[in-house]
């Protein structure tokens, strides 16, 4: 035999064992009474939540919903599931809208919106309630509106609008009409998306009066149903008391009308069946791209997503251990984790959601200044390479004191900010637990433009906590009645924030996976422009 | 080789043309091939892209749909291909004397008889005064060429009625009638007449005894150029509808060895009779009451139903065939060939039509949108002229395939030939698949108890309309469902199991489905029957469902998966799995028309209409006249009855369609009815579903 002079041989490792290392080891024992307290907590909490939103999804009250469905119309809702691809997921937006807000209950704000399926393509779908306050645009109502059309233009999904409104709700005209973020940014918004590249398609399937009257006409595409749908700038009895001109409703305004003489409308239905097909047919005519860059194949978390409850429970004052619910969200429990011994109250690493890679940030604690700098330098990591964000909120602030303050923490929690504030990559926020203070910031807040904001029925947000609201108006000299602290109590709970919309919905812990995953793909899955992020200055 | 004769003069036949098209151009295909014999075929325009019309290199296009009766063409093509014979099949020019012969002198080989033989034959008359003389029993009847009306009339009433009026010229049942009475003798009489002057151009008609509880069985003989002549046993084809067979088998059930005997005695005689050669079939109506048979006729070609002596003989008739022309001898003798069917059992054949038997068995035609043909064995054999994606023409008869299945015994094979049908499955046209599996099911079948009125006599079990399940109906939702999703949708996750509100895949997921039965006939003034079922997705894959006529399919959790490329769904329901084939039409041909969703489980063929929107027909702008009666097949109008302002009476004449060469009388369906138009007029084409008559309102005049 030949005597061969070898190299050396590079020992190969299994890719069973190269993944070994990210995967995610989970300490849960079921069997602890702490454990099964949290589950049973967070159970209960979930059974009101569950129950609340069974009834807000009815809408209006049975009396409006018979008048409403006698008339050969469909419920909101129905219209939406006629309009969506079967089997397809609806990512329904603050079906909390409105809750407890006013004197009277406005079930969702009286509109429903989300993100559907039709034709294969994603789409933003605003449908108004019709029986719910005849429809009529109460403040919450137009901020719901506007949020819509705010995700629809940064994730440039087409929109179609489901109309069937009395336009403003004249007694809140103070508070829906004149300002900024009023009815008027409606349209100014289906305007500058027509613009943008982003269809806009309405389907008039009851009154459009005055202000409401833009939104067909200010679409790309128009459908109305033949005597239910009518637009016109003034309903006959403002016609007749303006000019003494008598005339019906539907040769004021109605379908035939509009799509043989005035040309307002460019399709005319049957009723609200035929309308929908219609619809559908219009979004297939798009030339949109449809799903194909959505993953087909991904794996499953490892462990049992219902833990997540006996993880968490509802104490806030007690630390979720945040690696726990990671591994119960990312694609095979698998987190290749950036910086782990370093700022260790900050978790960032990459994985997958639903086959789509993201950053993920997530609070293991109080933010010091070697946590922020971390979480500072792998959103530039992430923006670099044009991967999404996803944080993972649970904060009660960063690090004060003498020591905190002689280490930059100011200077260092900027940093955080400012890597937030600027990166252009999808970002999307979930609120596992308490979001407070300049945390909130650091940790993408709503002000922050995530795509979504999604909060646990569990989590609380306030400037603090009422312990220590309590404990820094003592310092100050002033003592704080249980009223107050009742009141911020309240004020911090998830549903008053979804009621205000100041997140997208209260979603259960065991959902979060799902909804990421739908989230991404609605940022990722249509037409999208090359995103460059430009950082400000890093006070270094 | 047993039988004697000389070996010399042997002209081998190395190339045939095959004058037809179809499953039988296939059939002797594939015979031909196996004997190292060239074949070439010929098809019309509309057969240009048919199975027949590729299974040669050689095949040449005869143009118009009825070009395959073209004499000149056809001699053309064989001459200029250098053709040695022609092999005719059945029907078209297989039974031709003046084809026979015109090929015999210009040096073509007729695969067939000799013309003249065809030609005695082919006349009813002529060919019973030969059996006569042969000491060949037939029915007692009139064949005279006085065809005056006072003649015949007289000759039926001194035969007796009930009597069989028939074309002489005729076959296939076409130009028949039965008078039952004086009374109707001159209306059927006109009517076969009329119907045989237009399929066979001559009117001529004989009259003979009718037997009321007839069987019809023959006998399939051979005989060669050296006068030999063999009985390849008996076949009973009394099982038929419109006095054409669907179901033929042998031996023929409950016939004494006699009797048998004697019947294969006599058709040898009537073979030699007329110097016989080649395949041939003599026809007997055997009294089932009195064990007497008569001779009918005399069949001077293959048949369609030969497999079924082929599974019983095991030979290949098509390739003794060839070797009688070629001037050899029959392969094997009398002994020979009984020896054979005494050891291979019983076989039947089930005719495949496209068809409706609900609606008299009128004729189907359209595209095979999908057809699984059963597994084929020694004992199981499926000779099919098309595959899915073909298209039946409504230019030709409407048999598919002939589905042929052997047994040890005729109980053994009526069991397998009812499981080949239950895997044989066809969507597109009509096929008569259901009807024969509940033929095959029928009692007195079972204990083969057969006559040529059976079907007739046993309309109640044979036509009572099939329930639709309720699992079924689920079904028809899970797939127009999944139909509807398919690779338009992200792929779904796997949800949570614990109560969550924010459900994205059940939230906006509740849906009702219409149905409609497509098998119950639309009546006019009645409405049909609605199905509904609620389905609402709970998770990807995942279902509730609830049929809302049903009392007790109430909220059923079930899991289900389709595979598009096989269309196979399977249901987990709580109690059961259930896996079907589903076949859902994706765009209707026409905006008017709703094809139905086949779904083929447990050996049924359930057909779902989706029932239209009720916007649809305001969005056409079609307005549906409850008051019109409807063409019920693709159609030519022969003559019209009636005209505006004519009062009906229930089961009046309104008007005589044709298809397929076939003439079906369309009837008032109610008594009193007034007609307010006739809106298409005689010798106009038709499709099927079109507004033939409209009646002034027909409110209650209807009995449903």
């Amino acid at each position: 035999s030949l005597a061969i002079v070898q190299r050396g041989a590079a020992t190969f490792t299994h890719p069973q064992h190269a993944s070994a290392i990210s995967i995610i080891p989970t300490l849960v024992d079921k069997s602890t009474e702490e454990y099964k307290e949290n589950a049973k907590r967070l159970g209960d909490l979930m059974s009101r939540y569950t129950e609340l939103h069974k009834k807000l999804a009815l809408g209006g009250p049975q009396k409006a919903r018979d008048k409403h469905v006698q008339r050969g119309k469909m419920l909101a809702r129905d219209r939406v599931t006629v309009l969506v691809d079967p089997g397809s997921p609806f990512l329904e937006l603050s079906p909390l809208a409105a809750y407890e807000v006013y004197e009277e209950e406005i079930p969702a704000g009286g509109i429903i919106t989300g993100v559907g399926t039709v034709e294969g393509v994603q789409c933003m779908i605003v449908a108004n309630d019709a029986t719910v306050k005849g429809g009529t645009y109460y403040p919450i109502t137009v901020k719901k509106h506007l949020r819509a059309q705010e995700i629809a233009q940064q994730n440039r999904l087409p929109c179609i609008y489901l109309v069937d409104s009395g336009g403003a709700n004249l007694p809140n005209q103070a508070n829906v009409f004149p300002d900024r973020e009023h009815f008027g940014r409606i349209f100014y918004n289906q305007a500058r998306m027509s613009g943008m590249g982003i269809p806009q398609i309405s389907v008039v399937m009851g009154p459009c009066t005055a202000g409401g009257a833009y939104v067909p006409a200010m679409c790309d595409e128009s459908i109305i149903v033949e005597n239910e749908g009518t637009i016109f700038l003034a309903g006959p009895p403002l016609v007749k008391a303006a000019t003494g001109e008598v005339v019906s409703a539907e040769d004021l305004g109605g379908g035939r009308l509009h799509s043989s003489i005035s040309g307002v409308t460019d399709y005319l239905a049957v009723d609200d069946a035929h309308a929908l097909v219609l619809a559908r047919r219009s979004i297939g005519n798009l030339n949109w791209p449809g799903q194909a860059s959505a993953p087909k194949v991904f794996e499953e978390p490892l462990y049992d997503l219902d833990e997540l409850g006996g993880i968490v429970g509802t104490n806030l004052r007690k630390q979720i251990p945040v690696r726990e619910i990671i591994a119960r969200i990312v694609d095979g429990s698998q987190l290749a984790e950036f910086k782990r011994d370093y700022g260790t109250t900050l978790v960032t690493g990459f994985a997958r959601i639903c086959g789509h890679q993201v950053g993920i940030i997530a609070n293991n604690g109080i933010l010091f200044s070697e946590s922020s700098l971390k979480g500072a330098h792998f959103i530039e990591l992430c923006c670099q390479r044009n991967v999404p964000l996803v944080f993972l909120q649970n904060i009660s602030g960063f690090m004060v004191g003498a020591e905190a303050e002689k280490g930059g923490i100011a200077k260092n929690g900027a940093k955080l900010v400012t890597a937030v504030a600027c990166a252009d990559v999808p970002k999307f926020t979930v609120v596992v637990g308490s979001s407070a203070g300049a945390g909130n910031y650091g940790m993408c807040g709503r002000a922050y433009s995530p795509r979504f904001l999604w909060m646990w029925p569990n989590a609380k947000i306030g400037v603090m906590g009422p312990e220590q609201l309590t404990a820094v108006m003592e310092t100050v000299g002033k003592t704080v009645d249980p009223e107050l602290r009742d009141r911020i109590e309240h004020e911090s709970d998830a549903a008053f924030s979804s009621a205000r919309l100041w997140d997208d919905g209260v979603i259960a812990p065991a959902q979060t996976r799902q909804m990421l995953g739908l989230g991404l793909q609605a940022a990722l899955g249509g037409r999208r422009d090359e995103i460059v992020t430009k950082f400000g200055v890093f006070r270094m | 080789i047993s039988t004697s004769a000389p070996q010399s003069n042997v002209d081998p036949l190395d190339s045939i043309l095959i004058a037809n098209r179809g499953e039988i151009a296939l059939r002797v295909t594939r015979t031909a091939a196996q004997h190292g014999i060239r074949t070439t075929t010929l098809y019309t325009n509309p057969d240009a892209k048919s199975q027949h019309a590729h299974s040669s290199q050689w095949a040449f296009n005869l143009g118009e749909t009825g070009a395959y009766l073209d004499q000149d063409k056809i001699l053309h093509v064989a001459k200029s291909q250098k053709c040695k014979a022609i092999h005719p099949g059945y029907g078209f020019l297989s039974e031709n004397a003046a084809f026979a012969r015109r090929c015999t002198e210009e040096g073509i080989v007729f695969i067939g008889p000799p013309w003249k033989a065809i030609e005695d034959m082919g006349d009813k008359a002529r060919s019973k005064d030969i059996m006569n003389k042969a000491g060949v029993p037939c029915v007692p009847g009139y064949h005279g060429r006085d065809q005056s009306l006072d003649t015949l009339a007289q000759q039926a009433e001194e035969i007796g009625f009930p009597v069989l009026i028939k074309a002489v010229r005729g076959g296939g049942g076409k130009g028949m009638r039965i008078a039952r009475s004086a009374a109707e003798f001159s209306e059927m009489l006109e009517s076969a007449k009329s119907e045989s002057k237009n399929s066979f151009g001559n009117d001529d008609v004989l009259i003979e005894r009718y037997i009321t509880t007839p069987r019809h069985i023959e006998v399939q003989v051979f005989a060669d150029k050296f006068g030999n002549c063999v009985a390849l046993g008996e076949r009973d084809c009394s099982i038929q509808r419109r006095h054409q067979k669907i179901l033929e088998e042998s031996p023929a059930p409950h016939l004494d060895p006699r009797t048998r005997n004697d019947l294969w005695e006599k058709a040898r005689a009537a073979a030699l009779a007329v110097k016989y050669e080649g395949a041939g079939t003599v026809e007997f109506i055997f009294d089932n009451d009195s064990g007497e048979f008569f001779f009918m006729e005399m069949n001077t070609r293959l048949q369609v139903e030969h497999p079924v002596t082929e599974m019983v003989t095991g030979l290949d008739l098509v390739h003794w065939q060839i070797m009688v022309p070629e001037g050899r001898p029959l392969p094997q003798n009398q002994e020979q060939v009984e020896a054979a069917i005494g050891t291979r059992g019983h076989a039947i054949e089930a005719r495949i039509y496209a068809e409706n038997p609900a609606k008299g068995f009128i004729p189907d035609s359209g595209k095979l949108l999908h057809v699984r043909l059963p597994t084929q064995t020694e004992n199981v054999r499926v000779d099919s002229g098309f595959i899915e994606g073909d298209e039946v023409s409504s230019h030709y008869d409407p048999m598919i395939a002939k589905l042929i299945v052997r047994g040890d015994t005729r109980e053994e094979a009526v069991r397998s030939l009812t499981l080949a049908l239950d895997e044989y499955e066809v969507a597109g046209p009509i096929t008569n698949i259901e009807f024969l599996k509940r033929l095959c099911k029928s009692e007195d079948f079972l204990r083969g108890a057969v006559e040529t009125g059976y079907i007739d006599k046993h309309r109640d079990e044979l036509f009572t309309p099939k329930r639709l399940d309720d699992e079924i109906l689920a079904q028809g939702a899970i797939a127009s469902f999944f139909q509807s999703s398919f690779s338009k949708s992200p792929s779904p996750l796997r949800a949570s199991n614990a109560l969550a509100w924010l459900s994205p895949y059940s939230d906006f997921q509740s849906r009702v489905f219409h149905f409609l039965s497509a098998d119950e006939e639309p009546k006019l003034g009645v409405k049909p029957h609605p199905y509904s079922v609620h389905l609402r997705q709970t998770s990807p894959g995942r279902f509730s469902v609830s049929i809302l006529e049903s009392q007790t399919f109430r909220d059923v959790a079930c899991s289900a998966n389709f595979d598009i490329s096989t269309s196979t769904l399977t249901t987990y329901f709580p109690s059961t799995r259930l896996t079907s084939r589903v076949i859902i039409p994706s765009s209707a041909i026409r905006s008017s028309a709703t094809l139905p969703i086949h779904i083929f489980a447990r050996g049924s063929l359930y057909r779902l209409l989706p029932a239209p929107p009720t916007w649809l027909s305001a969005a056409l702008g079609v307005t549906e006249n409850p008051n019109s009666l409807l063409s019920p097949m693709p159609c030519k109008i022969l003559r019209v009855d009636v005209q505006a302002g004519d009062v009906m009476k229930k089961d009046q004449a309104l008007l005589i369609i044709e298809s397929m060469k076939m003439e079906t009388v369309i009837r008032s369906p109610g008594e009193g009815l007034v007609v307010k138009r006739v809106v298409h007029g005689q010798g106009e084409v038709v499709g099927s579903g079109v507004e033939l008559v409209e009646f002034e309102d027909v409110g209650e005049k209807l009995d449903s």
